[in-house]
């Protein structure tokens, strides 16, 4: 018993996970990590198709199936900004574009990337399939809820989607939904179509909790032995935070919409003032339309981060290993995340400097939101910090990151316009908006994603995608998605509003048609260079270059599975053990320019490696 | 090589568009220069680090591109440079936000000398009150209004008998002398803008919220409907023409103020009531 005793005072004495000798004499084991303190996780295996496949247990299936539906949702969020740009590039070229028609795809479009495409994705995707490979974990801690998770998405797209079969369509009310013209007549959905829009927001929110549990509770509990918090791959701490954001955030969005329903089905006025239609007043008063806004942007807001934060994370990992170099500032990287997502909480009233709320709003949220502009630009030089005297292999995958720190630092400088409150003023609910928010949360993570799908595609399909494709892939985006969104921030220059159907022939708006014509081509390519993807992976699928195991000759542990691709649990018969961060590349004295995690010290004495 | 010249092309491309650009903001017709002013200061300093950042990263590429047998630096932090920059940082976004602020104090004070305007909203028009020699208007009641009554004003309120309406989309406004908008609406949600004076607030049912500029170049400018507001949102639209001071008030006092109003329906209901009787 007293034997016992002292050795457990021994390790709980110990501050890090290394064990050094003291006192006894003995030789300190540099290899040492703390046992297990529980024993492995027991997982479901699925036999037949249904299991395996459909309701599947299995992470990383569901992380797949996450992914393809958001694809499959975003693939109508790109048709409908066709039709969009088609009317506003080419007014009545499309017969059938009514102004009702416009505004409900506007609407549309705007919720299903924000939501359904880039959150789905980011987190239900890479979220799925990165949290238990990257923690060295055989799969989520309640494998049963995060299928359910999937499948209510999966409900709530097809309500979603369903909207556009009802009578009246689809809501028309712009993404935001406000009200009270959200739930009136004069805004094309206003019926049936706003009541799906919500129905759908709540079981979204619903199953996406089951799921952000299971991320939070995985990575805090389920990591393998030797993986500290500080040596989690930043992907993993960017969709860690991002999902305790989701958490925090998403009940604000499930009570407005729940309320907004309530408004609508039961003339409850928790939005509603006092309103005079077509002569008559009608039966709600004393609600605030305010107070929607409120509850929307305090979800809205930490909404951007929730997509930004992972793509944060993963951008991280990428440059890190196709620079050969190890993130600078590691330690900076993850504070910046944290506190990014904590202000996230403290700005959202930004996006109502001009919504009619107290005017002195204006001098605390203006405060906080340049604030945050100083942990996001410690990211940014540390990106390009660890560009710099590295070894930078220009495939595809950089050639991402590139492209995102260029959107992204252009889309996050004018953010510094649009939250210094003054500056506002002018450019609020003009294109200048739309650019800022396009450039920023719509481009620059989706270059990311596009870098992150040609760097893990070789993990989950076990074959490269096509270089070449992937590189005309990349440079129609990239350059064509700039010159849609640089030249439209000069629109809202010169005050052109959004959510116009039509511009007319005011003097200084006719001056903008000549811009508008070339954005909305600039679209249409930019949009039918995405099946160039398409192509891709369905060709490499079966016919790609078999990648083999860790072709990028990565350190984290996805790629130290002991089959490609890695099998339901992982890991095979036993787990990983991590000794280190997983970004000790090119270590001076180090045989090859990488050491993976799960190298121990004793393989590494002779060399200048940091601890870590 | 390539990928380091486009992306150099972008940087230097994004320069001259700016330089060159025909599409920038209209002249400004009020007092609000400083907003430009912050503008222009945000778009300098800000357009700065956005190039700087770029093309360190272009020659990152051009310099580090990847050479067999080079090993990159292994250096995991550099405590001194990081505080460096994140000092740097905070004094240029605070070197940003206070004018900003000063200039948001201004926006939010309304001069004394402002004359008060009740821009009244709905789907889909505007129609404005202006106040009488009292120079106060009379409040108003979205119950209130009817027909005879468009405005809703509050007959008890003897500030509103002298207040002038102007039941049309057009409105006139006095050279260098400030208003002050006060936006309200029956419906939904709206917002009163004319780009060329800068400034814009929300027109929010059950409450009434303001806004002030000094007009300063006489002229006739068009009214947008700034926030979305529904279907015929992109029609809503009215003018606005800035006169001087003599025209301004010939202007005015050809208009109908509630008191005329009243006595001209009491006229109708009287004729119409004799017109019953026969």
């Amino acid at each position: 018993m007293s034997e016992d005793f002292n050795e457990n005072k021994t390790i709980q004495a110990q501050s890090s996970e290394t064990i050094s000798g003291g006192e006894t004499g003995v030789a300190p084991d540099i290899d040492y990590v703390r046992p297990a303190e529980l024993s492995d996780q027991d997982l479901y295996h699925g036999h037949t198709f249904i299991t395996k496949w459909v309701f599947c247990q299995d992470a990383k299936v569901i992380g797949v199936q996450y992914f393809l539906l958001a694809t499959f949702t975003g693939i109508i969020g790109l048709i409908l900004s066709w039709l969009m740009r088609l009317q506003l590039g080419f007014p009545g070229a499309a017969g059938f574009m009514t102004a009702e028609h416009y505004y409900q795809f506007v609407t549309m479009h705007g919720m299903i990337m924000v939501v359904y495409f880039l959150t789905a994705l980011f987190l239900g995707g890479f979220g799925n399939y990165l949290i238990p490979l990257m923690t060295g974990a055989r799969d989520m801690v309640f494998p049963y809820v995060n299928m359910v998770s999937f499948w209510m998405f999966f409900v709530a797209v097809g309500v979603l989607l369903a909207s556009f079969f009802v009578p009246g369509g689809p809501t028309g009310s712009g993404w935001t939904l406000y009200p009270p013209q959200a739930i009136l007549e004069g805004t094309p959905g206003s019926g049936m179509g706003i009541i799906l829009m919500c129905v759908s927001l709540i079981l979204f929110v619903a199953g996406f909790t089951m799921g952000g549990l299971n991320y939070l509770i995985t990575i805090l509990q389920a990591r393998t032995r030797g993986m500290t918090l500080m040596r989690m791959p930043l992907t993993v701490w960017g969709i860690f935070t991002a999902t305790v954001l989701a958490m925090l955030a998403f009940p604000a969005l499930l009570v407005s919409a729940l309320m907004m329903t309530l408004d609508k089905v039961l003339a409850t006025s928790f939005f509603m003032p006092t309103i005079l239609k077509a002569g008559e007043v009608l039966e709600y008063g004393g609600g605030t339309p305010i107070l929607f806004q409120h509850l929307f942007w305090f979800f809205g807001h930490p909404e951007v981060y929730i997509v930004a934060l992972p793509a944060f994370g993963i951008v991280s990992d990428l440059i890190s290993v196709h620079s050969r170099k190890n993130i600078f500032g590691y330690r900076m990287m993850v504070w910046a995340i944290v506190v990014i997502g904590a202000l996230s909480f403290f700005v959202w009233a930004h996006h109502m400097y001009v919504s009619g709320m107290h005017p002195w709003f204006g001098f605390f949220f203006a405060t906080t939101t340049l604030i945050i502009a100083v942990p996001t630009a410690m990211k940014v030089y540390n990106w390009i910090l660890t560009l710099w005297r590295g070894n930078i292999r220009m495939n595809t995958v950089m050639l991402w990151c590139l492209g995102f720190i260029v959107t992204f630092v252009n889309g996050g400088i004018t953010g510094i316009f649009l939250g210094n409150v003054t500056v506002d003023v002018p450019l609020s609910d003009t294109y200048f908006v739309v650019a800022h928010f396009h450039m920023v949360m719509g481009i620059a993570p989706l270059m990311v994603i596009m870098g992150a799908v040609y760097h893990w595609f070789p993990l989950v399909a076990g074959r490269m995608l096509s270089e070449k494709l992937g590189k005309w892939h990349f440079w129609i985006t990239f350059l064509g998605a700039y010159s849609i969104y640089f030249p439209m921030h000069y629109l809202g220059f010169i005050g052109v509003p959004r959510r116009y159907f039509e511009m007319y022939d005011s003097p200084y708006i006719t001056s903008a048609v000549g811009m508008n014509e070339f954005i909305s081509t600039a679209a249409f390519i930019v949009g039918a260079a995405q099946f160039i993807l398409i192509y891709n992976i369905v060709v490499s699928l079966k016919m790609g270059k078999p990648a083999g195991k860790n072709p990028w000759q990565a350190n984290s542990l996805e790629w130290l599975t002991p089959s490609v691709p890695p099998e339901h649990g992982n890991w095979g018969d036993k787990l990983p053990v991590v000794y280190r961060w997983p970004y000790d590349f090119s270590v001076p004295g180090a045989k090859e320019d990488f050491i993976p995690q799960t190298t121990p010290p004793s393989e590494v004495v002779e060399t200048e490696v940091e601890k870590t | 090589m390539h990928v380091g010249f486009i992306f150099l092309a972008v940087i230097v491309g994004s320069i001259l568009f700016h330089i060159f650009t025909p599409w920038y903001w209209t002249d400004i017709a009020s007092n609000w220069g400083a907003m430009d002013d912050t503008i222009t200061l945000t778009f300098w300093v800000g357009g700065g680090v956005f190039v700087a950042v770029c093309l360190f990263m272009v020659y990152c590429v051009f310099k580090f591109s990847y050479k067999e047998g080079r090993k990159a630096e292994y250096k995991p932090e550099d405590k001194k440079l990081e505080k460096i920059l994140t000092w740097a940082t905070t004094l240029g976004v605070a070197a940003l936000l206070a004018p900003g602020l000063i200039v948001w104090n201004q926006y939010i004070n309304v001069p004394k000398n402002a004359i008060s305007i009740d821009v009244m909203a709905w789907q889909w028009g505007w129609q404005y009150r202006l106040p009488g020699e009292d120079g106060k208007l009379g409040s108003t009641k979205v119950e209130n209004i009817n027909d005879n009554n468009p405005f809703g004003i509050i007959l008890e309120d003897t500030n509103g008998r002298d207040d002038v309406l102007i039941q049309s989309d057009v409105l006139h406004l006095k050279n260098n002398r400030p208003v002050k908008i006060l936006l309200r609406s029956v419906d939904v949600l709206h917002n009163w803008y004319v780009p060329q004076f800068r400034a814009k607030m929300d027109a929010v049912p059950g409450t009434i919220t303001y806004y002030w500029f000094e007009p300063n170049k006489i002229g006739e400018y068009e009214v947008l409907c700034a926030e979305y507001c529904g279907v015929g949102h992109y029609a809503m639209r009215g003018r606005v023409f800035v006169k001087s001071d003599e025209d301004y008030k010939n202007w005015i006092n050809e208009q109908e103020t509630f008191s005329d109003l009243i006595a001209r329906q009491k006229i109708i209901e009287f004729s119409e009531t004799k017109l019953a009787k026969k």
